[in-house]
């Protein structure tokens, strides 16, 4: 309870604030408070939905299996399945790093490592998701076909530079 | 927007109904397990939408079209490359604060490099990155990214 309390702790003052501003005639107040039921409709006009699909989405794709088998594939096969298993992924980059030792030490080369890291960072479905509510499907699909083949680059990149003697360190929190 | 909303919708009911047909349980827990992630993003969410409110309120759009704008040049990319390298803002966060800028005057190409480098480069994470990978190999993998950033936010800009 205590913890809820201090997570919506900012949004219980803006409200009681907004409150206080339309009462008092308190101009500003209302400006930002019309503000900010604009954005508060834009979000709940798909961010439930978006999270429903996330759900089901994480009950029926077996992710642990795919991860698996990334090890064992190389060439294109093993670059798909790299960005494919990135793309299902949550959460922010540095999360990603553990999965990168997983995946070193059950073979993936030092080149899908890093494309695993670029798909992770910008191509993860729920992130799309969101970006495609807000952005536009447009901007979305452009700006994941220009990263697609840069990430791809970085991987050959990183592996001609670092792969000789690349390594990644179990690095427990 | 509202047409969105209806095909999002639209969307989500037949995904719904499908995975309902074909397995009841495990319908049930993909539910809890998006509502559990919904409620873990929910006041973040709130708290950015409200700091965006207040934020517009005191920052004319004039400003922002001027230095993110599309007449903006190079510091316009620079100041959103920088920006989105030395943040840590969540990526659900960072869509609605994009959007914002766009509406505001910002050009495309700016908003793609201030996403696409608060996605790919980290510096505060830096110290847990090279943890992992080494000094060498962490720094160039933020140098290659900061560039990559770079390149689509240029194409980005010019495409649309």
């Amino acid at each position: 309870m205590n913890r809820h309390i201090k997570n919506y702790a900012l949004v219980i003052l803006f409200i009681a604030l907004s409150i206080a501003s339309y009462f008092m005639g308190f101009r500003p107040g209302v400006v930002v408070y019309s503000n900010f039921g604009e954005f508060f409709m834009e979000m709940v006009s798909f961010i439930p939905f978006l999270f429903i699909i996330i759900g089901l989405f994480d009950v029926w794709v077996p992710k642990e299996k795919l991860q698996k088998h990334v090890g064992e594939k190389s060439g294109i096969e093993g670059i798909v399945l790299v960005i494919f298993l990135a793309m299902l992924q949550a959460g922010p980059l540095y999360g990603a790093f553990p999965v990168a030792y997983i995946l070193h030490k059950k073979g993936a080369s030092v080149k899908n490592i890093f494309i695993y890291l670029g798909a992770f960072s910008s191509m993860k479905i729920p992130m799309l998701g969101i970006e495609i509510g807000y952005l536009g499907i447009e901007f979305t699909i452009l700006r994941t076909l220009i990263s697609l083949p840069l990430f791809i680059i970085i991987g050959y990149i990183m592996e001609k530079i670092v792969g000789r003697d690349f390594k990644i360190n179990d690095v427990r929190a | 927007m509202l047409n969105n909303t209806i095909i999002f919708g639209i969307f989500t009911v037949a995904v719904l109904i499908a995975s309902l047909v074909l397995d009841k349980n495990k319908t049930v827990l993909g539910l809890k397990r998006g509502g559990r992630m919904f409620f873990n993003i929910l006041h973040p969410f709130l708290n950015i939408l409200i700091l965006i409110s207040v934020a517009l309120f005191f920052i004319p759009s004039a400003l922002i079209a001027e230095y993110l704008g599309a007449n903006s040049g190079w510091p316009g990319f620079i100041i959103a490359a920088i920006i989105g390298s030395i943040t840590l803002i969540p990526g659900f966060v960072s869509y609605p604060l994009a959007a914002t800028l766009l509406k505001q005057g910002a050009s495309y190409g700016v908003v793609a490099v201030f996403i696409t480098t608060l996605m790919m480069v980290g510096v505060v994470t830096l110290p847990l990155e090279i943890k992992y990978f080494g000094r060498k190999t962490a720094v160039l993998r933020n140098a290659f990214n900061f560039v990559a950033a770079l390149i689509i936010g240029i194409i980005m800009g010019w495409l649309m």
